[in-house]
């Protein structure tokens, strides 16, 4: 009986454990997988992340220089950063494909850098 | 004299969290027989595995399930480890040990909160999935994900644990076993879930045994079969008791799970404790060739990869022999008899994985 109002008037008095979303948001972890990102001038376009991307979601030509990657397929789990060879890709925090390209996903559009 | 009608039970129905149907033949308000129907979620996943190379397979196989994925992985990595010859460093089997046990404190808090559910107890469903959170937050921050870890690799670990983030997870496994505490005593001690749970679905040893349970559900008829009991990766070097009750019913089934919760937290910390300094993985040089089969201990028991290789980057077959299916077969056993409001907790109490089962 102690226990059970000793407990109401703890919650009572103690706030909310969920967070105010999208109010308040949990900022990323390091090293959190959000999104690949890429940065064209470092890049030789050899190839490497395609061919040994799990889903195929990395298009790489070398003439004309073009690196797409269709941001519906890829599952960021990084197995492209650790074979680049010029280490010209990353992992970024954000979770790129719930904040912008939605539209690219749905309707099947390359979105990258080129 | 009573009439039998058929109740379609799934594959769409609140209790489940995968599509499964049980075609229930009922007697008035009692089950005679259950029949399952299978195939909702089957995803030809041993296919795909063939056309990906060893190293691709890797993320595949995470995706069998969203709950045990990095087991998974694990499972399949030691499988081409054993056919390629690789030992794994020190450091990166007692990573894997850390893993793995985070990956069963989520899923058994998952199931709590399924299982609280199942019979109406709301509060201690939200209570669990709150406590769920943090261990999500931590395979986040040490994995890069919240499910998904994608951490585990042929050879070793792919990701490090650092000094802030062995800390890290020291300091949040002390919270989770805090609030812990008066869940487990919840769940353990409540009126109204003893008077839902003991005595339901009831399977002696024997019959546990002649059909083949494993995990939680064979551990709460007696058994004491437990994978980790063979000292795969770092249980060796960890102090490891699998827990056993007695009873055979529900409410074992739930104890064996509530308890191995506190034990989960205790073998991360031993690990930890016992991190050694090295490197995380050796580099995988050549292909695959022959034939094996892998095994670990998922939540839900243990799992089975058959694999064959020859010589070359993709494997020839890969089965998998998932937990969920072997505890299938005793899950029938136990369904006739009952009543059919006991149905959904009997259901949840062998913590049925769909996805796992038909990959």
């Amino acid at each position: 009986m102690f226990g059970l109002l000793k407990k109401t008037l703890a919650n009572l008095v103690s706030g909310p454990v969920t967070r105010d979303y999208p109010g308040t948001k949990r900022p990323a972890f390091d090293g959190s997988r959000g999104h690949l990102d890429m940065d064209p001038a470092v890049c030789i376009y050899c190839g490497a992340c395609s061919k040994r991307c799990p889903t195929k979601a990395i298009a790489v030509s070398r003439e004309p220089k073009e690196w797409k990657l269709e941001v519906g397929r890829c599952i960021v789990c990084g197995h492209c950063v650790e074979v680049c060879p010029k280490k010209c890709m990353w992992l970024d925090t954000a979770h790129g494909l719930a904040r912008d390209a939605v539209q690219d996903a749905r309707s099947g559009d390359s979105q990258g850098n080129s | 004299m009573s009439t039998q009608s058929l109740i379609p039970f799934g594959p769409q129905h609140p209790v489940f969290p995968e599509p499964i149907q049980l075609r229930l033949v009922l007697e008035d308000e009692k089950v005679v027989e259950a029949l399952p129907a299978l195939g909702y979620v089957h995803r030809g996943l041993e296919k795909i595995a063939q056309q990906k190379d060893i190293l691709q397979d890797v993320f595949l196989v995470e995706r069998v399930c969203g709950i045990c994925s990095f087991i998974h992985s694990l499972t399949y990595c030691r499988g081409v480890e054993t056919l390629m010859g690789l030992t794994v460093p020190d450091r990166a089997r007692f990573l894997r040990v850390v893993w793995s046990e985070m990956s069963r404190l989520h899923s058994h808090l998952l199931w709590l909160g399924l299982m609280a559910d199942s019979f109406g107890f709301e509060n201690l469903f939200m209570q669990a999935f709150r406590l769920r959170e943090k261990v999500l937050d931590l395979m986040e921050a040490t994995g890069g994900n919240r499910v998904i870890m994608s951490s585990c690799c042929i050879g070793g670990v792919r990701r490090d644990l650092t000094a802030d983030l062995v800390q890290m997870v020291r300091t949040t496994l002390d919270e989770v076993e805090r609030e812990l505490e008066p869940i487990i005593t919840t769940m353990r001690d409540d009126y109204t879930v003893r008077e839902r749970t003991v005595g339901i679905g009831r399977l002696t040893k024997e019959e546990a045994h002649e059909l083949g349970a494993v995990g939680p559900v064979a551990r709460g008829c007696g058994i004491p079969m437990d994978f980790r009991t063979t000292g795969y990766e770092a249980y060796g070097d960890l102090e490891f008791k699998p827990v056993v009750f007695e009873g055979g019913d529900c409410y074992a089934r739930c104890k064996v799970r509530l308890y191995e919760m506190p034990q989960s937290i205790s073998l991360m910390r031993g690990a930890l404790d016992k991190l050694p300094a090295g490197p995380l993985a050796v580099p995988v040089k050549g292909n695959p060739d022959g034939e094996t089969i892998s095994r670990c201990e998922q939540p839900r028991g243990e799992v089975i990869y058959y694999m064959r290789a020859n010589n070359t980057r993709n494997l020839e077959r890969l089965r998998i022999r998932t937990p969920t299916f072997a505890n299938l077969a005793p899950l029938l056993k136990m369904l006739p008899g009952c009543q059919l409001a006991d149905v959904p907790v009997i259901v949840l109490a062998i913590d049925p994985c769909i996805s796992c089962t038909e990959r």
